[in-house]
């Protein structure tokens, strides 16, 4: 069963809800299905237990940050300039990222197919940040939200325990995000090159240089 | 006492020795080290065990479970920031005297997982540590090694005069600063009785790279 046929199958069982399969132009072809939020639990519990698809194992569970990204694309246009029709370059900006996503990787044990990669978006990286836990459909889901929720802050709404994982209680960065600074510690770097040698020296001149 | 006199009354059967000799000799041959291991270090210490390294043959294979019993803590893997305070704890509730040794890159600075988020650079930013061992993880024969060196660290020591060890001068500490949990990281960073930043000249580095040495 590919992507297209459980997308059109979750449409006409789950009303209401938004589908859209994000492409993967890599030559694996792991093409996934983005969900939106509202409807996603719906969405995945038809997806454990709808007579068809029957997933009914998941595997991984990972986050993904998209800090907020400005790209700039140069179009040619045809424009008239001083009463010369010539090529203009137009450059063209659009906005993309600016949420956090968790990924689901969902197998079938018995019917013996997958993975269905399930995507589900934040709507911005700072407030609301919530998404629905799928650990109530599948519990190896509960670490690993755990974990998304340590690493990327993703708040998952009816997790049974979602407490930090792997930082200790009272902190408060989440390490995996793209914008994370990790605490300037860099005052012994026998061995710096890049970025390591660029911290080091940073944190010389603020101690008042060697 | 003169050392050709020593060995000649140990030939009639007659040793004579002094208190320190005897002294060290006992601390040095029954190193009993703490039951803990924090990495993929931790496998080849116990391997150091086992039969075929058999670790008993110096005297350090009774691993006890409670600190209150060892003298000896080998720091076997990554320490997290997270393990941290346990391990400094750990070593606070050994009875002196007491022992570190330091194994593989992880415990010594890091290693690998140094520019990590939740490692700590080094277990010597808290506790003192006695022997060093490289490598990733080290093998058995190296933390025999080590064993040999501490062994050998402690018979030279002098249990009177400025450089008697710790457990002996009741002016040194024998607890150590229990690091807190803190928002961004371990509070504090380091204990600078126990760690100096060592002098490191980064001036030069990097401006080789264009491979014109």
């Amino acid at each position: 069963m590919n992507l297209e046929a459980i997308k059109s199958e979750i449409e006409a069982n789950v009303p209401g809800c938004r589908l859209e399969i994000i492409p993967n132009t890599s030559p694996s072809a792991q093409h996934s299905l983005l969900v939106d939020s509202a409807h996603a639990f719906t969405v995945a519990s038809f997806l454990r237990d709808g007579a068809s698809v029957r997933l009914d194992y998941c595997s991984n569970v990972t986050g993904i940050d998209w800090p907020l990204k400005e790209i700039s694309t140069k179009t040619k246009v045809k424009k008239l300039v001083d009463g010369v029709e010539k090529d203009v370059d137009e450059i063209v900006k659009t906005q993309t990222g600016g949420y956090l996503e968790a990924v689901y990787h969902l197998y079938s044990m018995e019917q013996r197919q997958g993975p269905v990669i399930l995507r589900m978006r934040t709507e911005d990286r700072t407030d609301r940040v919530h998404l629905p836990s799928l650990t109530p459909l599948w519990r190896s889901a509960d670490f690993q939200e755990r974990e998304a929720f340590d690493l990327f802050g993703i708040i998952f709404d009816g997790h049974p325990d979602l407490r930090r994982l792997l930082m200790w209680e009272g902190f408060v960065d989440h390490p995996m995000r793209r914008d994370y600074v990790d605490p300037d510690d860099y005052e012994y770097e026998p061995t710096a090159h890049d970025e390591v040698l660029k911290r080091a020296k940073e944190h010389q001149a603020a101690e008042g240089g060697l | 006492m003169d050392e050709q006199l020593k060995s000649e009354l140990r030939r009639q059967g007659v040793v004579a020795t002094s208190l320190q000799e005897l002294y060290n000799w006992g601390r040095k041959s029954s190193l009993w080290p703490l039951n803990f291991g924090l990495a993929c270090c931790a496998i080849e210490m116990i391997a150091t065990t086992m039969a075929r390294y058999d670790l008993a043959r110096f005297g350090a294979e009774v691993f006890r479970p409670s600190p209150r019993q060892a003298d000896l803590m080998i720091v076997a893997g990554t320490v997290t920031k997270k393990m941290a305070p346990q391990v400094v704890r750990l070593y606070n509730q050994m009875p002196e005297p007491k022992y570190v040794i330091s194994m593989g890159a992880c415990a010594i600075s890091g290693g690998p997982f140094k520019q990590g988020y939740n490692v700590l650079k080094g277990i010597d930013r808290y506790i003192p540590v006695d022997v060093y061992i490289p490598g990733c993880p080290p093998r058995p024969e190296a933390l025999i090694d080590a064993f040999l060196m501490l062994q050998k660290k402690i018979d030279e020591q002098y249990l009177t005069g400025p450089t008697r060890p710790r457990h002996l001068n009741a002016d040194m500490p024998s607890e150590f600063i229990v690091p807190e949990f803190g928002e961004h990281d371990l509070v504090p960073t380091q204990n600078r009785d126990v760690w100096q930043v060592p002098l490191v000249n980064i001036s030069n580095a990097g401006k080789n790279e264009s491979g014109s040495d």
